[in-house]
């Protein structure tokens, strides 16, 4: 008998980022037909508003289901009574070798994380190549090698995988894509709508070193840095998490975008407005002069080895002891809560006392000049 | 216009005709050029704007300056230590 | 980091915003020209701190607000030609031009490139010769210095293949013409530390005996901008116009001099057109016809290249200080970063953009 596929979660068709926004945009471009001269920008890919605006104008009109819906990082449906998470990430990363990383190790963490960030135990992955014609074969020994260290590392096997193969100029080197089956944590339920007012933020550490890491290694912006990118699997983090307090709500990697399109997801999936105080927000100080340096914020830059939290006012203290007491979570902090004021928007509290926004972003963050 | 930020000269050499210095900021390094600030030397902190070094900071004149804004912060501290405003504003 | 993060000291912000509210006895009317000083302003919330004492307008500070759309215009017509290399400081990106903007033309094919440095845009156009490099180069006088050492190492380098497509405002003649236009409620100016860096006080010395206005030279932090603030009030109370510096740990009274060369040597000063506010005498920098090698207007043929500019957009209200972001009709609503109607809404550095990310639940829309 075919096992019986329940995809429980209730249909929670997922609010836009935020109303004012979307109300405009319907003014300017209507989701069908796309006007003719639409095309996609490298913004559309960078975790902000475009991406945001991509899911509601193409993708769910077209594929909508109550589990896709949900637009959490993986996908929770239950087999036979056990509740599997699944989750699917291409990593497209130029440079492919980096301070801390390269496109093979970040491709294993960054699904292994999705799954996490569900309460998942990651189980398996499945890899699919792209590779562009001329690319050195001992390049992608380097990096299929870094994916087999990353993968035992973190105690899960690649059991399928894929290659293709593209014309010259159509790849950028190497693109991969990973897939991910994890046994959802029993009795966890973790979801971007959970959070509400009162709740405490936590972020595990550092933030921002993926992104200066990266930008450090690309052309036109050369400088040296000892920052590496932070990539690395959090699946034990957040067993140490869950393991310490049952009163977590939500889970979430600000990966593109950084920690400012992470937590304005989650105000706008729960409805709820957020203020975080900037002095407790961790940031290194060479990602700070870096960021100086380019007019960046810290707020808007990846990361790939970090995890917010918003957990129960009781569950605070114990939720920080927690990750403080494991390595990639030694420098974890709490900083802001979840309020009932402001409902979808995330305000800062400045170290003045004033407050600002912390707006999503439209597409990448620009370097400045000005 | 426009974003400059103080960084310390770490070391300078002249490359191709032009001199230019290794420049820290905050714990990231970056090669700036000196050619506008001939003066500069290792150890001094200049403002660097798209990566030209347009002028050394004034250390004295920092220095006294700030003194003065320190004073004013201690003294508006002692007088209402809670950071509301004075009474009298 | 040492010299930026003592002047971001709370208590010394507390301190002189309360010495600000305790010497207003009206509420005075402040503008500072420089985008990176409202971005501060606004990022520090020291509007908020300064509440009734002051009143904030932002002025014209934003080269990239003020390119004239003909301009955008014709770097977008570079960045579509097949042997052209467009580079490009980031917040260029997204400024709309007539009908579309950089970043969508690089989304068509267009080789567009992001650098941080002019001399990166050289070092590029050595790395590509077969490519021609134009470097849109734009800003106040601040990053003048940069572009005439770009264009001096192509020439001692021989490079044939590198240019600038200049767009280059100056600030004096713009303060002029706001401190000259009847609408003007502009009491009193901080001017731009880092452009007076490098060309020094003396043009504004001269503002202020001509118009009998209190100039102030500030610098970029809040503790800068918030002493700039303090200087003028108490320069205001007590009836004196006069020139003074704040941003004394890098701007002297005469300026940079090797930078003031260099500049000299490789641009003069003509007319130019200010995106929303139209031609401003003498406020533009242009290359010299001896670097006529270099000059992306000379070398390519884009003199047809013209521009009208939508009517609803009230840049040039903003830009003057004669209204605010929020006093436009579009604004937060059919004028957002994402879909902005004019560049102050899309830079950064925008009166509008700093306005809508960091102040917009403040208004009611």
């Amino acid at each position: 008998m075919p096992p019986t596929i329940n995809t429980n979660a209730t249909s929670l068709h997922s609010e836009p980022v935020s109303s004012e926004e979307t109300k405009d945009l319907t003014a300017f471009s209507c989701p069908v037909p796309l006007p003719a001269r639409e095309r996609i920008l490298l913004g559309h890919g960078s975790g902000g508003k475009l991406s945001a605006d991509l899911l509601q104008q193409v993708f769910l009109p077209a594929l909508g289901n109550p589990v896709l819906d949900r637009l959490e990082d993986q996908a929770v449906v239950s087999v036979n009574g056990i509740q599997l998470a699944v989750s699917t990430d291409s990593f497209v990363v130029k440079p492919l070798f980096f301070r801390g990383g390269d496109i093979g190790s970040l491709a294993v963490h960054g699904t292994i994380n999705d799954l996490a960030m569900g309460g998942a135990i990651p189980l398996w992955l499945s890899a699919a190549f792209i590779l562009e014609e001329g690319l050195p074969l001992e390049t992608l020994k380097r990096v299929v090698d870094s994916m087999q260290k990353a993968a035992a590392d973190a105690g899960i096997q690649i059991i399928t995988g894929d290659t293709k193969v593209v014309e010259k100029g159509s790849a950028d080197g190497l693109f991969i894509n990973t897939t991910g089956i994890g046994r959802v944590r029993d009795g966890v339920s973790l979801s971007a709508s959970q959070a509400r007012p009162n709740d405490v933020i936590l972020v595990s550490g550092f933030l921002g070193d993926h992104g200066i890491a990266i930008l450090a290694e690309r052309e036109g912006l050369q400088f040296e840095t000892q920052v590496n990118s932070d990539s690395a699997a959090l699946h034990t983090l957040v067993g140490r998490l869950l393991e310490a307090t049952s009163e977590v709500r939500c889970l979430r990697d600000p990966t593109r975008g950084g920690l400012s399109s992470t937590l304005n997801e989650i105000a706008a999936s729960s409805r709820v407005g957020m203020e975080l105080d900037e002095t407790s927000i961790p940031v290194r100080e060479e990602v700070r002069g870096a960021c100086e340096m380019l007019g960046l914020d810290p707020m808007y830059v990846a990361n790939e080895g970090k995890l917010v939290a918003i957990v129960a006012p009781t569950a605070a203290q114990d939720g920080l002891r927690a990750l403080q007491s494991h390595p990639l979570g030694k420098d974890a902090a709490i900083i802001g809560h979840v309020t009932s004021d402001h409902p979808r928007m995330v305000v800062m509290r400045t170290p003045f006392g004033t407050t600002r926004i912390v707006d999503m972003l439209a597409g990448d963050q620009l370097p400045r000049i000005c | 216009m426009c974003l400059a930020i103080p960084g310390k000269v770490a070391s300078t050499e002249v490359k191709d005709g032009i001199r230019t210095g290794r420049v820290q900021f905050g714990g990231i390094t970056r090669q700036a050029c000196l050619d506008f600030v001939p003066e500069a030397k290792e150890g001094d902190y200049v403002m660097v704007h798209v990566g030209f070094a347009i002028s050394v900071v004034d250390k004295d004149e920092a220095e006294r300056t700030y003194a003065l804004l320190e004073a004013m912060g201690l003294l508006a501290e002692e007088l209402a230590p809670d950071g509301a405003a004075p009474a009298d504003s | 980091m040492k010299y930026l993060d003592e002047y971001r000291d709370a208590r010394i912000a507390r301190a002189l915003a309360a010495e600000i509210r305790r010497r207003s006895s009206r509420r005075w009317v402040l503008m500072e020209i420089c985008g990176g000083q409202t971005h501060t302003l606004m990022r520090y919330g020291i509007d908020e701190l300064l509440g009734d004492s002051v009143d904030l307008v932002h002025g014209p500070g934003c080269p990239v607000c003020v390119t004239p759309l003909e301009t955008i215009d014709r770097a977008i017509n570079l960045a579509r030609r097949t042997d052209v290399t467009l580079v490009s400081y980031g917040d260029m990106l997204r400024v709309p031009g007539s009908d579309t903007d950089l970043f969508h033309v690089k989304a068509e094919g267009g080789d567009v490139r992001i650098v941080y440095s002019p001399t990166d845009a050289v070092n590029l156009a050595r790395s590509l010769p077969d490519r021609k490099v134009v470097f849109f180069a734009i800003g106040f006088e601040t990053t003048a210095p940069a572009h005439a050492m770009a264009v001096l190492q192509a020439q001692r380098l021989g490079l044939k293949n590198f240019s600038l497509l200049v767009s280059h405002v100056l600030v004096p003649p713009a303060i002029r013409t706001l401190l000259g236009s009847p609408k003007n409620r502009v009491q009193g100016f901080i001017a731009p530390g880092h452009v007076c860096t490098v060309v020094g006080c003396r043009d504004y010395e001269d503002l202020v005996r001509e118009f009998r206005v209190p100039i102030v030279v500030g610098g970029f932090e809040p503790i800068d901008l918030l002493e700039a603030i303090r200087m003028l009030v108490i320069q205001l109370e007590e009836g004196r116009a006069e020139l003074e510096n704040q941003y004394v740990r890098s701007v002297q009274y005469e300026g940079n001099r090797p930078a003031q060369e260099a500049i000299a040597r490789v641009f003069e000063s003509a007319d130019r057109k200010w995106r929303g506010i139209g031609s401003i005498p003498e406020s533009g920098l242009f290359l010299k016809p001896n670097y006529a090698a270099f000059d992306a207007e000379r070398l390519f043929d884009l003199a047809d290249i013209c521009a009208q500019e939508p009517a609803e957009c009230i840049s040039a209200e903003v830009l003057l200080g004669h209204k605010k972001p929020t006093d436009c009709t579009a604004f937060g609503t059919r004028c957002t970063p994402d879909k902005p109607l004019g560049a102050p809404m899309v830079s950064s550095e925008g009166a509008c953009a700093a306005y809508y990310q960091y102040k917009r639940h403040l208004v009611t829309l």
